[in-house]
């Protein structure tokens, strides 16, 4: 196998001198100690939700070791009600949302990706000037009100639809790309919708990655527009129940009586709600990670 | 020289020509400094060059008028300014016309005159600066003014050194497995939402949560930090540090990733030791970006965490969560008093957008780059 090779040290250059044993320790302690920092929470939260009433009874409440591994709090969330709503609605305004910032995103970034054309530098500063200040909130939502976008889920896509700090992102990789391989397929007839597809695109599939990742994110996580636009409590995605139920301890609607009543512990309940909202980013990161390159990302910083 | 006037139409290119060779001819007739004459004929030369390659080069007789060329050029970059037309539209729609609806902290603004939000703008009494003279006189925008710059310092205090250390740490560690297994992990919480990240504090601070929880099994007395207004700003700079450390790194090893090992191995010939090479070639390589971050962060004070603090304030109370961007979503979403609301937001954005000049200006004058090039 290769890995043990990738584990080891590669060697030192000859003139450096080998650390010291102290020092060598120091620095595996702090850094095993932030490692563990992150991961020790979310292993208790995952291990509660996993726990049957009787071990989390036992631990006096959160379990950190566990002892027999039950499903049943993922099965009451998702037979259907609060939680399997608002998961889908939250799956659903990630999905749409995500498709739609990426198109407008690519389309602006590959449109402001050639220095020279026609009012580039115009449009270029339109968007640039969006990072210097913010309209502000109370304007921002007197319009979304005016626009009828209130109580639909537009209200969670729109306005928040594109960042321009990730459109710069991209314009600066696709500035990268060789003007020649441009050039060539523009001689061989190919427009600009065609060259974007069948070269750019392709060439830039680690950047596309990683903005895709930042968007679904971005609209995984939100839910201050949810709880300033949406007045139906069905229609709230899955961050806003997770407020009712965990952070404010409200029992979920319609399984009040299971708690109660049967082996199921509320505090499973809201641990298997966390966790929810946990995984789907906790598993595609570190898909995406490894396209976070040196300089990818700092790029766009420096204008 | 030559280059900045180059001919915009022909027949005005061939006067200008014209002039010049005059001029020039005189001028060495004249007898003055003949190296002046040299120059002035050279330079005349080039010119000549560059107006010729503009009357018969490439792309044709392309510049006989200004607006015909305009008119190539959009013909030839239309599907490029196509392509920008829906972001183009988002931002005017959600980023400029929302400016323009800061009118309202003029007046006294009345969402049922109309049916439509905005159109109830152009309805609404003017009341000049009524608004921020309530304002100025409210103690409670005052405390909001101060939470804001208590929690402002603190992070700048104690979350900001930490990515720069933890990239420190992280670079010096040379085996490539453990470097990327550390940063996936410590990368993570960044992509956690602020309610998954405080209600993971709920589970470890707070009054159930499991250091509460283990004290009162050991027949200590449990705590409630979650809830404490006194500890509200350390707790807020801890949420940062655990969600946002990590991801901050990423930043400083590229940096640190782009100082050539000669400079290393040179200082150490000239038998500079491991905290020497830090001092004198590692922190100098680092020095551009932290000044840029710093610049940022300076700029941004007065944002200080909304989300993150919004979702607290309930559990703290006002006294300790109010910052400026509660101060406004209080006091218009949920007063409905939209014209005071604004009106603090207007003052917050306005002196952000000071402070973000001013931050600039003070990385030009200690010659970093900033934000912006002069």
């Amino acid at each position: 196998m290769a890995a043990p090779s990738r584990w080891a040290a590669p060697p030192r250059p000859a003139w450096e001198d080998e650390p010291s044993k102290a020092g060598l320790a120091g620095k595996g302690i702090v850094l095993v100690g932030a490692c563990l920092g992150v991961l020790f929470p979310l292993w208790i939260v995952v291990v509660t939700s996993l726990s049957t009433k009787q071990t989390i009874t036992e631990a006096g409440g959160l379990v950190m070791i566990p002892k027999g591994i039950t499903f049943i709090a993922y099965q009451e969330l998702l037979s259907g009600g609060q939680v399997t709503r608002a998961s889908i609605v939250s799956l659903g305004v990630t999905l749409v949302g995500t498709l739609f910032s990426m198109t407008v995103s690519i389309l602006a970034a590959y449109g402001l990706s050639r220095v020279g054309s026609v009012g580039h530098r115009w449009i270029l500063m339109t968007f640039l000037a969006t990072m210097f200040f913010g309209a502000g909130l109370i304007p921002t939502y007197l319009l979304v009100q005016s626009l009828g976008l209130t109580d639909t889920y537009l209200a969670l896509i729109l306005p928040s639809a594109i960042s321009v700090f990730n459109i710069l992102v991209l314009r600066g990789f696709f500035m990268g790309i060789s003007p020649e391989l441009i050039d060539s397929a523009r001689i061989d007839g190919a427009g600009d919708w065609r060259i974007l597809w069948t070269i750019v695109m392709p060439l830039s599939r680690a950047v596309i990655a990683v903005i895709t990742l930042f968007y679904a994110v971005g609209y995984w996580s939100a839910w201050f527009n949810a709880s300033i636009y949406l007045s139906d409590q069905d229609m709230m995605p899955l961050q806003n129940v997770m407020i009712q139920l965990v952070q404010k301890q409200e029992p979920p609607v319609g399984m009040g009586q299971a708690i109660k009543t049967g082996q199921l512990s509320a505090l499973a309940v809201q641990m298997a709600v966390m966790t929810l909202a946990l995984v789907p980013v906790a598993v595609l990161s570190p898909f995406v990670q490894r396209h976070f390159k040196k300089g990818m990302l700092t790029g766009a910083i420096k204008g | 020289m030559s280059h900045s006037t180059v001919p915009r139409g022909g027949s005005e290119a061939e006067n200008q020509k014209k002039q010049r060779t005059a001029r020039s001819a005189a001028r060495t007739t004249a007898g003055k400094v003949i190296g002046i004459g040299k120059q002035a004929g050279t330079s005349e030369t080039s010119g000549d060059a560059s107006a010729g390659s503009g009357a018969t080069g490439a792309p044709g007789p392309a510049r006989p008028s200004g607006k015909l060329r305009l008119r190539l050029r959009l013909r030839r970059d239309r599907t490029l300014l196509l392509m920008t037309v829906p972001a183009l539209a988002l931002v005017l729609v959600f980023n400029y016309i929302p400016i323009l609806g800061n009118v309202v902290a003029f007046q006294e603004y009345d969402p049922y005159v109309s049916d439509n939000g905005f159109v109830a703008i152009f309805h609404s009494p003017w009341v000049g600066l009524e608004q921020f003279q309530r304002i100025f006189e409210d103690s409670a925008f005052w405390d909001a003014v101060q939470n804001t710059l208590v929690l402002f310092s603190l992070q700048l205090l104690l979350f900001f050194p930490i990515p720069i250390l933890l990239a420190l740490l992280i670079n010096s560690v040379i085996r490539p497995r453990i470097r990327a297994v550390s940063q996936a992990i410590l990368y993570l919480p960044h992509f956690f939402s602020w309610v998954l990240v405080i209600t993971v504090f709920q589970q470890i601070f707070g009054g159930a949560g499991i250091i509460a929880q283990t004290l009162r099994q050991h027949g200590y007395e449990g705590f409630d930090l979650m809830t404490d207004p006194g500890i509200f700003k350390f707790l807020v700079t801890a949420e940062g540090v655990w969600k946002d450390a990590g991801w901050g790194i990423i930043v400083f090893l590229a940096a640190l990733a782009s100082v050539s090992p000669d400079l290393y191995e040179a200082a150490a010939m000239d038998g500079a030791g491991r905290w020497r090479r830090m001092w004198h070639v590692t922190l100098p390589a680092l020095r551009p970006v932290i000044a840029l971050l710093l610049v940022l962060r300076v700029g941004d004070a007065l944002t200080v965490g909304f989300e993150q603090i919004l979702l607290q304030r309930d559990a703290v109370g006002p006294g300790a969560a109010e910052v400026l961007d509660t101060f406004v979503w209080w006091n218009g979403v949920r007063n409905q008093d939209f014209s005071y609301a604004a009106a603090a937001g207007l003052v917050k954005g306005v002196v952000s957008l000071g402070l973000v000049l001013a931050a600039n200006k003070v990385a030009h004058l200690m010659g970093e780059q900033g934000v912006y090039k002069k």
